[in-house]
Formats: C-alpha cells, sequence, structure tokens
C-alpha cells in the first residue's frame, strides 16, 4: 500500500488555534476543463446538501471543451446565504495552470488542498497546506487513461470529505444521484474517495477551522438548475412547439426540455403532444415560433444574446402582426460574443424594444427555479392572451447552476389561451384587429377555422382592421395606438413586483432576477451598519402603480443590476420622468455574480456622497 | 381524363364557384408573369374541390410574395419576411400538420436572402408547394439583378450582370427535394398540372416558375422574358395529373410513350414523352441535364426529379396523417398530472 506508507508533507505552519468555523466558509476547486471535475464539484455539492447544510454551486468555466482553467465556488452557509462571496477560504489547487494565482487569490488563514506532485507550489505561512500524493493514489487504484483525471478529481473529493467531516454515506448518495444508480460506476468512485478519506485521516493532521456539521435546513428542497425549472415550467405550461438554435447558455433549457418531453408529453399510442425542431440559425427559430404561434401553438425558443441580436427582425413580426411567441434568453456577457460562458444581466433595454420602429415587449424576470418554472407558463398565457411576443429574462448563473429549491406548486388556473374565436363564434362584424372590449387585444382566429369570413392575411406591413394593406395615416396610428393601449393592459397582468419594506427607510433597493441573494445578505449587513433598506424585486416589464409607489416612497432608491450602464436605471426613469431623481444606479458587469460585499460599499459610496 | 372546369359560373363538388377562389384585385403591373400564377393557383384549387380552410398561403418579401393576397381570399395567410417564409411555414405546419401550404416566393427572396431557409426546409421535406416566381430582377427596388439574373445581362438601371446565376433547381435538388419543377408562367397548362402534383406530394414540392418582370427585365434577350420564353420553352414531357378517384387510361398512348408517377396521397401524374427520353427518377441525371441546360441556356421545364421515398418532417416528428394536429389537443392533453410533476421533483436529490 505504497500510498499510506507516505507520509503527508510537512505543511507551513498556519494560524493556530483558531475558531472553529462551522458551515459558514466557502469553497474553491480549480481544475481544467473537461477532466470530469464537474461531477466531483456537483458530488460534494450534493452531499453537503444531503447533509441538510445550505449550499450554492457556482460553475465559473470557459469557453472551451477541454483543457482551460475552470472554477467551481460553492458556498457553504448556515444562514441560508447563496450568493457568491469575492473569497472563498477553502481551495482545492488541482490545476497547475493557475495554482500559483489560486494560492495567491487565498485570503489570510485560508486553507490550500493541492497536489503534492507539482514541482512548484507557492508557499504562504499564513495559509494552511495539505499537499495529496495524486500520483501514488492512481497507482495503487490502476487507473490509466482517461480515468486517470477522473479519479485525481474523486481524490479531492475524498480528502476534503475527511478535513471538512463531510459524511461519506452523503455522498455516496451525491454519486448514486449522479451516475442513476449504476453501481459499477459509483463503487469505483467511491472506492477512490473512501481510500483518500482514509489517507486524510492517517497521515494529515488538521490544522484549519473550517468544519461542516450536519443541520436540518434543507429538509423539503431540492436542487434544480434553473434551465431545468425553466424547461419542466414550460412541459407543465403546455407548450406544443419549441424551435431553438444551440447557444450557451440556454442550450441545457432545450436539453431538458427534450428530456422531460419524451417522458411527459408522448401519448399511449407513442404520438408525441409537442414538437422541437432544432433550427439552422436564430432567424428561423424564432421565425417557426412565430408560425407555430400564429396558427395556434403555445410555441418557445431559448436562446442568449447574440441569438436575440439576430430574432430582433422577427420580434418586430411578432409585436407587429400580433402573434403569440415565447423567447427564453438566458442572458450571457456582451457585446457580441463577449464572454460565452459568464453570466450578465445586459439584455434587458434590447429586450424591452426589440425590433425596429416602436416596438415594446413584455419582460419577465425569474429569479429562481421556482420563477423560472412559474414564468414558463405565465409567459405562455401573457403571450397568448395579449397577442404578443414575451421574452423571460434569465441568466447563465441562474440557468446552468444548481439551486435549492422549494417544490414547485403545481400550476392550478387551466391554460389562459387569450380570445380565439371558433367557427361558430366568428360573424360578419369580426375584424382580426378591431378593439372590441377597448383593452386594445383583438379577437383572433387560428388556420382551419371552416368559418369562410375567418381567414386573414398576418401581415408585418401596414393593415386595417380586416388585416388588409393599408398605407392610409389614420389607419395606421389608430393601430399603433391600439397595441399601445395592450401595453397598458399588460401592465395589470403581468407579475407584480415582490416589496419587502422597511417602515421608515428611506432608502429603498430595486432588483431583479438573480441579484436577488446578494442583496438579501447586503440587506442584513446593512442592519448591521444602521442602514435599513426596503427592497423591491421586478419580476416583469411593463411596471405596474407598485413600483412607482415603491420609488416615491424612498427617499433614495438604488437600483442594482449586473451590467455596465444601468439598463434597468434607465428605463424606470423613462417610465418616471417626474420622480427619475430619486432613482440611483448601481451597476457593474465583470462577468461574475454581484457580491453582497460590493452591494454594501457600493451603496455606502453612494450615500456618503449624496 | 383530368378534371377540368366546370366553368366560372357554376360550382365544383363542394359546392364553391370559381370566384369563392379569388383574392383581393391584384396590384402588380398588367402583364407580370405573377398574376398569371396567381390565377392558375385559383384555378387549380377550383378544379380540386379544395376547401378554402385547408390551405394556408405564405410569402416572403417582394413583388411574388405580395401575391398571395390575390389568391384564394378565403383561405388564411401570413406575409413573413424577407427570405424568412419557410420558417413561418415550417412552424405553422408543426402546429397543424393537416393544413396544406401554398408557399410563394421569389429569386430574391429565395436565391439570396432566404437561401438557407429555402434549403433547410426542403432538407427536413417540409410538406408544401414552395413555388418560387423566378424573373431574375429586383422589382419593388426597381430592376437591381437577382442572384438568378443571366451572366453578362445588361439592364437599364442595373448595368452589367457580372456573376453565374444559380440555378434554384439544382440548389433544390442538392439540399434533398423529392420534387423539383421548372415552369413558365407563359405556360399556364403546364403550370395547372405541375401545382396539382405538387399539393399532393409527400414533402417539400419546389416550383420554380419563370414569370417574366414587365418592367425591368421582359427584353427578349433575357432568359426571364416573355419573348424568350415562348420562342424557348422545351417541355421535357407533356404532364396529366389524375386525381385520386379518377381512372387511368395509360392507352390512349403508344406502349414506353408514358410514364405514370404515384404521389403520396394516391393521385397520379402522367408524364408523356416528347422529344427527349427523359427520367425524373434520377437524381445525378436531373443535376446533369440542369448543368447542360445553363450552359446552353436551355429553357427546359417540367417535372425534373421526383423521389417520395423520404418521410415529411411532420412524419419524422411522430405526426404521421392520421395523427391529430398539435393545435387540436384539448389543455388537459398538454399539462401532466400533479402526480408527475411530484415524480420529476422526487427525482431531484
Amino acid at each position: 500500500m505504497g500510498v499510506r506508507e507516505r507520509a503527508a508533507e510537512p505543511a507551513p505552519a498556519g494560524k493556530p488555534e483558531q475558531e472553529a468555523r462551522i458551515n459558514d466558509f466557502a469553497i474553491v476547486v480549480a481544475t481544467a476543463n473537461g477532466t470530469g471535475s464537474q461531477t466531483s464539484n456537483l458530488t460534494l455539492l450534493r452531499a453537503l446538501f444531503k447533509m441538510g447544510i445550505p449550499v450554492n454551486g457556482k460553475n465559473i468555466f470557459p469557453s472551451n471543451i477541454q483543457g482551460l482553467p475552470t472554477w467551481y465556488h460553492i458556498r457553504v452557509s448556515k444562514d441560508g446565504y447563496v450568493a457568491r462571496r469575492e473569497t472563498s477560504e477553502v481551495l482545492v489547487a488541482f490545476n497547475e495552470a493557475t495554482v500559483h494565482q489560486d494560492i495567491k487569490e487565498l485570503p489570510s488563514g485560508g486553507v490550500c488542498l493541492y497536489n503534492d506532485d507539482w514541482r512548484s507550489v507557492p508557499e504562504r505561512d499564513d495559509i494552511v497546506m495539505y499537499g495529496i500524493p495524486v500520483r501514488d493514489f492512481l497507482r495503487e487504484v490502476g487507473a490509466r487513461g482517461k480515468f486517470r483525471d477522473r479519479f485525481t478529481n474523486m481524490i479531492y473529493v475524498g480528502a476534503l470529505a475527511q478535513l471538512l467531516g463531510v459524511e461519506l454515506d452523503a455522498i455516496e448518495e451525491a454519486l448514486m444521484y449522479h451516475f442513476d444508480k449504476r453501481r459499477k460506476i459509483v463503487d469505483p468512485n467511491m472506492e477512490v474517495i473512501r481510500l483518500a478519506y482514509e489517507w486524510t485521516a492517517e497521515n494529515v493532521e488538521k490544522r484549519d477551522p473550517f468544519y461542516v456539521e450536519p443541520m436540518n435546513e434543507t429538509e423539503g428542497l431540492f436542487l434544480i438548475t434553473g434551465n431545468e425549472a425553466s424547461a419542466l415550467g414550460a412541459v407543465f405550461g403546455g407548450y406544443t412547439f419549441a424551435s431553438w438554435y444551440p447557444i450557451t447558455p440556454s442550450t441545457s433549457l432545450i436539453d431538458a426540455l427534450t428530456a422531460y418531453s419524451k417522458e411527459l408529453r408522448v401519448e399511449e399510442d407513442g404520438t408525441p403532444t409537442y414538437t422541437i425542431v432544432q433550427a439552422e440559425d436564430e432567424l428561423a427559430a424564432i421565425g417557426m415560433v412565430i408560425g407555430a404561434g400564429w396558427a395556434g401553438a403555445r410555441s418557445m425558443t431559448a436562446t442568449s444574446g447574440p441569438g436575440i441580436s439576430l430574432m430582433a427582425e422577427f420580434s418586430g413580426l411578432a409585436y407587429f402582426a400580433e402573434v403569440p411567441a415565447v423567447i427564453w434568453d438566458v442572458q450571457r456577457v456582451g457585446p457580441s460574443t463577449g464572454l460565452p460562458t459568464r453570466t450578465s444581466q445586459g439584455d434587458v433595454t434590447f429586450a424591452y424594444n426589440l425590433g425596429h420602429g416602436d416596438t415594446k415587449n413584455v419582460l419577465l424576470f425569474p429569479a429562481n427555479p421556482k420563477e423560472c418554472f412559474e414564468f414558463a407558463n405565465t409567459a405562455f398565457d401573457l403571450a397568448e392572451e395579449l397577442q404578443t411576443l414575451v421574452l423571460v429574462l434569465s441568466d447563465l448563473d441562474l440557468g446552468m447552476n444548481n439551486w435549492m429549491t422549494e417544490p414547485f406548486d403545481y400550476p392550478e388556473e387551466p391554460l389562459q389561451r387569450g380570445k380565439v374565436l371558433s367557427a361558430d363564434e366568428v360573424d360578419k362584424n369580426w375584424g382580426r384587429y378591431k378593439d372590441v372590449d377597448g383593452d386594445g387585444v383583438a379577437y383572433r382566429t387560428l388556420p382551419g377555422n371552416e368559418n369562410p369570413l375567418a381567414a386573414y392575411f398576418a401581415r408585418g406591413t401596414g393593415h386595417d382592421e380586416h388585416a388588409v394593406y393599408s398605407e392610409d395615416p389614420e389607419e395606421w396610428s389608430s393601430n399603433m395606438a391600439r397595441i399601445l393601449r395592450k401595453f397598458e393592459t399588460a401592465r395589470e397582468m403581468v407579475p407584480g413586483p415582490a416589496i419587502d419594506d422597511v417602515d421608515g427607510a428611506e432608502i429603498g433597493i430595486i432588483a431583479f432576477g438573480t441579484t436577488q441573494p446578494a442583496i438579501e445578505e447586503a440587506r442584513d449587513r446593512l442592519v448591521e451598519q444602521g442602514v435599513e433598506a426596503s427592497f423591491m424585486r421586478l419580476r416583469a416589464l411593463p411596471i405596474n402603480g407598485e413600483v412607482r409607489d415603491f420609488v416615491e416612497r424612498h427617499e433614495r432608491n438604488y437600483v442594482v443590476e449586473l451590467n455596465r450602464d444601468g439598463q434597468m436605471h434607465r428605463i424606470l426613469q423613462l417610465e418616471m420622468p417626474d420622480i427619475a431623481t430619486k432613482l440611483i444606479s448601481l451597476a457593474h458587469l465583470d462577468g461574475m455574480p454581484l457580491t453582497a460585499r460590493w452591494i454594501v460599499e457600493s451603496l455606502q459610496d453612494k450615500e456618503m456622497s449624496a | 381524363m383530368s378534371t377540368r372546369s366546370r366553368g366560372r359560373d357554376r360550382t365544383n363538388e363542394i359546392g364553391l364557384e370559381f370566384t369563392d377562389y379569388k383574392g383581393r384585385p391584384t396590384s402588380l403591373c398588367q402583364g407580370c408573369g405573377h398574376n398569371s400564377i396567381s390565377n392558375q393557383i385559383i384555378q387549380v384549387a377550383y378544379e380540386l374541390n379544395v376547401h378554402p380552410h385547408e390551405i394556408i398561403k405564405l410569402s416572403g418579401i417582394g413583388c411574388s410574395s405580395k401575391s398571395p393576397a390575390y389568391f384564394l381570399g378565403m383561405s388564411f395567410g401570413f406575409n413573413a419576411l424577407h427570405g424568412r417564409m419557410p420558417s413561418i411555414a415550417t412552424g405553422a405546419l408543426m402546429a397543424n400538420h393537416h393544413l396544406k401550404a401554398v408557399g410563394v416566393s421569389g429569386d430574391g427572396d429565395t436565391g439570396s436572402i432566404g437561401m438557407g431557409q429555402f434549403k433547410h426546409a426542403i432538407r427536413r421535406n417540409l410538406r408544401m408547394v414552395y413555388i418560387v416566381e423566378n424573373n431574375g430582377v429586383y422589382g419593388l427596388t426597381k430592376g437591381q439583378f437577382s442572384a438568378t439574373a443571366d451572366e453578362g445581362l445588361e439592364l437599364k438601371y442595373a448595368g452589367t450582370n457580372e456573376f453565374r446565376p444559380i440555378d434554384l433547381c439544382q440548389e433544390a435538388i442538392v439540399a434533398g427535394c423529392g420534387f423539383v419543377a421548372r415552369s413558365f408562367s407563359g405556360d399556364p397548362n403546364q403550370v395547372r398540372e405541375l401545382l396539382k402534383a405538387a399539393l399532393s406530394h409527400r414533402g417539400t414540392a419546389v416550383l420554380d416558375i419563370i414569370s417574366p418582370c414587365v418592367a425591368f427585365n421582359n427584353k427578349d434577350f433575357s432568359t426571364k422574358s416573355y419573348g424568350w420564353g415562348k420562342q424557348h420553352e422545351e417541355p421535357l414531357h407533356g404532364l396529366d395529373y389524375v386525381p385520386i378517384r379518377e381512372e387511368i387510361y395509360i392507352d390512349e398512348y403508344e406502349p414506353g410513350e408514358v410514364k405514370q408517377v404515384e404521389l403520396h396521397d394516391g393521385s397520379h401524374i402522367l408524364l408523356r414523352k416528347l422529344e427527349e427520353d427523359y427520367d425524373p427518377t434520377n437524381r445525378a441525371g436531373a443535376m446533369s441535364r440542369l448543368e447542360s441546360a445553363l450552359d446552353q441556356q436551355e429553357f427546359i421545364t417540367g417535372l425534373i426529379y421526383f423521389d417520395d421515398s423520404r418521410p415529411s418532417l411532420a412524419e419524422t416528428e411522430g405526426l404521421d396523417d392520421e395523427a391529430p394536429t398539435l393545435v387540436s389537443l384539448p389543455d388537459e392533453k398538454l399539462r401532466p398530472s400533479r402526480e408527475k410533476l411530484q415524480d420529476v421533483m422526487d427525482s431531484f436529490i
């Protein structure tokens, strides 16, 4: 047993006698992309979750298939904070290419688990270093070829489990889940983990203060990515047609949609109740979605920034010809190809007005998997009720990372199909674009309707109330005024803001989407500093009256968002020009999810200068 | 033989008059080839007793794409974006695969901005009639060359075309099309028979119809002009469409003189041999014949290539002709049960 005979290298002295840090720290695992490290990282995350400890994992990965550095951040928080932290105290340095930088970034008092085979590993006397003889382990388990990388990554799982106190049973459960209960795969991985676990117990003297202990804070919750939740939401939201073109970070949404549809949306005789078409590009993808929406399908696509750029042309058609359609924009960093594997909230203004001319689209902003599930259905309902394009703005952080969630609520309301006339309901007075009810929403008919009066010619060109081509100035402007009226109708139909008011607070924080966890944590820290702040999380555009009331109630409203230009801040200022000066922008974008620290510091800076 | 018009003042077998198949008055130029094609579509729908609600009309942008407003006024239509008709058609036909689709495009709409969607719709074998009203110029923007214009063609405003034309029939065959035809708007009989056959095809049926632009490209030296077409059209065969319920009288012809092709819905097209012995089921032969026609500036017309062995997109997606359409499914079939949701959530860690 070569491994066991070998003693651990004497490590430089860490800070002695620190108070134990239990269930309150962050881990960063540095590996190379394409080595199977994602399996190891998810195993750790899930094992911690199974121990009842609140966790969140964020994969900071490269646009690459194999070889470039990748980092996985796990936040362990007894208080339930799931936002990213700027520093991680526990480093697994398993990528030689980045080990110097990784160790440099460790905070004082931190821990580094590294591969002891490397020649040059920087030393710091203010951290604890644990070297693991990876090569000896691999020799012992006889790993060859691709298994060398995979087992290497299991070694740090075992070692870290021993050092932190992660239960092996929880790890095994996580592996069983990951490998779909296939013992032939689980067992050899568990063997490596156990070996590393035992070796660490015998050979490493724990000199750091970081521990995990079982809690009971994850009971009833489960871990899911936003994209999986969105897909599931579409399946239960009655989608019948999807078209798409592969693009990070939205691809896994359609992958999940495909898998769930095969499982849940096939009749007993094998006939599917849906169709998914992989298009030749995003132009065709949205074109198919609009064609299907016109014919009466609940129809969607999923894409990201470069995709919505290509969809701009068709978006205007959906808006103007009034065809229901749903786009999931899982945002990544732009402009241009930007940072394809990093997160942002940078598409807000573009999506809001996607299309040339006077175009305004309904936007939804899910903040967590539960809202991804719910909004998938809401988006279809709104698209069909308003006969327009609805964009759901998720992001890479929400879409691709695993989040704890409460169980999703089964949708109780029937599908809202909007104003669709059957053959019996069409009469001579019907006109496709007539505003009968005064809400701007006209009645539509669907192709195949047998009533001889039901047919109309949908078009992106100017038209009268009967969809007949028209260049008449009066008809043009009255039609556009009606479509705008529809947007006013939308204000009271879209999900309203989630508001947490603090009595007497002068400060309001306004945000949307996945900045929520960082803001909640920031608010707690601000309270510790004697600053009380109310919080309003926007869940849709256009805004309703509640949004205005909130802004009026607070002296200073900080609009926090993950982009450079403060896009939501600008939209809100334009929506409320008379109270625009009450809105202050806190915008930042570097490709990483926002942290509570950044929000607290930026807000306090502005407060000082206020 | 094939169904004949029962006269314009009478009704067809489903009780509709000829005028029921008309559209709004055309806004295209007098003499435009497109109007002639619209008229043949009207005629065909009337003769085949098509219910107007069973048809959808689709188009892109351009003169040709305006024309669906001018036929089948009781049918739904969608005037899409420039070059994007195929994607709208794909979505509509997957949502409701019982609809028959007639798409009208032009040489700019298909050969340039829409080439990608054209070829990919064909590749998927979307069941639709895809008509290209091909005149070699952009009419609405006043006479620029399109990608199908003759090499060396001189036009008053556009100057000389320096580029080799794209042959849309060749492009269709390369993309895997199983019904490729070329015709001439000045040959209404052939257009009509091809249209009928195309409507019975299993997948994408491409009709590349030379349709002269009287405003910008109708000089006799242009291969897209009336004069050229009238003088040079060389039909590869005589064409007769035979509907499902009619008997075929092959003995009207000499042995070996007629080829019978069965279409997806059980109807037939009879190809009468003319001067050359042309086999439209030979893919390589079709490509080769098109290539020589392009080189020699021969105006061959007829059914150039036929193969219905490949399934349509709907069939590929599990929606055969008998399957209910997605849009006809009741809402309860579109939302799995509460228990199913619980099962899925329970499957997560």
